[in-house]
């Protein structure tokens, strides 16, 4: 209990004295997250409307391994990035592997399959009397869509979160594709894991309370977003 | 409140865009001028906060970036091995002269030594204080005491697996023996917790001691136990993307005068003694 205080302690003189190091390994968290989630949202967002409203050969096959990648273990995703971006593998000219942008591409490839998966799922639940009136009353594609995505924002908001949370969690792909850098590639969790194996637990301590605190803020802002009174 | 979270958003929006920015960039900058270099070396090293001090100086000296990866030895031999590294600071001498036997890496220079040490809850259940170490592990053996092993094919690791044939014990299969398959501070703490024996590298150990005062150094001090680390660079004509000039660089910079006052003065500050000795050729 002693521990949990002084890391309590010791977050807030790390945060009051302005540690250059936990301000800048705290920015590049929020900049890998957020970009990987932005991406994901960009890509995961339409495919996962094209999924929940069509209907075309193979596309059980398509949902059956959009639902196994919603499970799948950052530590594969990390594993897999890590021999494509080898300098010895297919990717390794381009030296990405323990830059920023190996994590987001491991980030994007572990929620990209949550956000797709809840949100065909959420277009799939969609009433069909409602897509038949919708249909009648000669709304174009781009309307059709749009009053469905406004609908479904519930939802959507929904997964877009979920998204986020495996993101700002996982460790397991940014250790091995990142390398945990210092002053490069540390995030928030890269380095608990390090300050841990170093015995230092008043700063993971520390580290913990921050990364909560974003993944508060950031969830705060979210559902304040989901549950905002439709315009109509 | 709508307007206040459209502000926020709008917000999120603009840094994630910066963001991309920012990071293009950083990316531009190899190619002019500031080169990347990757050194892959054991946990030890980083852990202990020598590199912390060394690699800025040498960056800032030769205007290379240097990307440091801490693993096992283990797996900063197979990195050099590959050609995913550029540079290797290890500490298993004979896995490393396997590697200079077949050319996938140059250079290889003695830069330092520290000493591995038996660490064990202060009761000393097997009574192995002060004793040598063929005498130590064989008295962990027959009493069944805990004996806590890294197993990740590290440095350590492969010293302690030498240790135990020099013993001429088998403890693979013993229910006393265990395996983490962690780093030296992971399992330090496990075998605090678990009360058990285990080998450690002094640098590591200093560095957690005062995380668990129930545990102690019950043998330490003879050859057999000497910490040996060495500095190479992965041979460049084996494999094209590999930064043959850093690499030598940084053999170089390793043994060099200023890098080794650095390492000779390290630690004594913090723990009123050296975590390392110089030890050059």
């Amino acid at each position: 209990m002693n521990l949990f205080i002084e890391g309590i302690l010791k977050a807030i003189e790390m945060i009051l004295s302005g540690d250059r190091e936990i301000f800048k390994i705290t920015y590049t968290t929020l900049q890998v997250c957020l970009t990987a989630i932005f991406i994901s949202t960009l890509i995961g967002i339409p495919f996962g409307v094209f999924l929940g409203l069509n209907s075309f050969p193979g596309k059980k096959i398509v949902l059956v391994f959009v639902n196994i990648g919603m499970g799948l273990p950052p530590v594969v995703a990390g594993l897999y990035i890590t021999m494509l971006l080898w300098r010895s593998g297919p990717l390794g000219h381009l030296g990405l592997l323990y830059t920023t942008h190996a994590i987001v591409i491991a980030q994007v490839l572990v929620s990209l399959p949550i956000i797709i998966g809840l949100t065909s799922a959420a277009f799939q639940q969609m009433d069909s009397k409602m897509l038949m009136q919708i249909k009648a009353l000669g709304a174009t594609r781009f309307q059709k869509v749009g009053l469905l995505l406004r609908e479904t924002k519930l939802a959507i908001m929904a997964a877009i979160m979920a998204g986020l949370g495996r993101v700002l969690a996982e460790v397991g792909a940014a250790m091995m594709v990142g390398g945990n850098i210092k002053g490069d590639t540390r995030i928030l969790t890269t380095s608990m894991v390090m300050e841990v194996s170093q015995g230092n637990f008043d700063v993971a301590i520390a580290l913990s309370f921050i990364l909560m605190t974003l993944a508060f803020i950031i969830t705060f802002i979210l559902t304040s977003l989901q549950q905002r009174k439709q315009l109509v | 409140m709508k307007i206040v979270s459209q502000i926020v958003l709008m917000f999120l929006l603009i840094f994630v865009i910066t963001a991309c920015k920012s990071n293009d960039n950083n990316e531009g900058q190899p190619s002019h001028g500031q080169k990347d270099m990757i050194l892959a070396t054991t946990t030890s090293t980083q852990d202990s906060g020598l590199l912390d001090v060394l690699i800025p100086i040498f960056e800032e000296k030769y205007n290379i970036n240097v990307k440091t990866i801490a693993v096992g030895t283990g797996q900063a031999l197979a990195m050099g091995k590959q050609g995913e590294a550029d540079a290797l600071l290890t500490h298993a001498p004979t896995s490393e002269e396997e590697l200079v036997e077949t050319e996938e890496v140059i250079n290889r220079k003695r830069v330092m030594y520290n000493d591995f040490i038996i660490i064990g809850p202060k009761a000393d259940p097997a009574r192995i204080s002060g004793a040598d170490i063929n005498t130590a592990l064989q008295r962990i053996s027959e009493n069944k005491a805990t004996f806590v092993s890294r197993g990740d094919g590290s440095g350590t690791h492969k010293m302690e697996l030498d240790l135990w044939e020099k013993a001429r014990v088998d403890p693979s299969n013993e229910s006393w023996y265990i395996e983490t398959g962690q780093g030296m501070g992971s399992t330090l703490q496990l075998s605090a917790e678990r009360e058990g024996y285990l080998l450690a590298d002094r640098a590591t150990y200093l560095a957690h001691a005062n995380n668990f005062e129930h545990m102690s150094v019950l043998v330490e001090g003879t050859d057999e136990l000497l910490n040996i680390y060495h500095v190479m660079q992965v041979n460049d004509k084996n494999h094209g993307l590999v930064n043959g000039e850093a690499g030598l660089l940084f053999v170089e910079f390793m043994v060099s005068n200023e890098a080794q006052e650095i390492i000779k003065d390290f630690g004594v500050e913090q723990y009123n003694q050296p975590l390392f000795f110089q030890y050059t050729e």
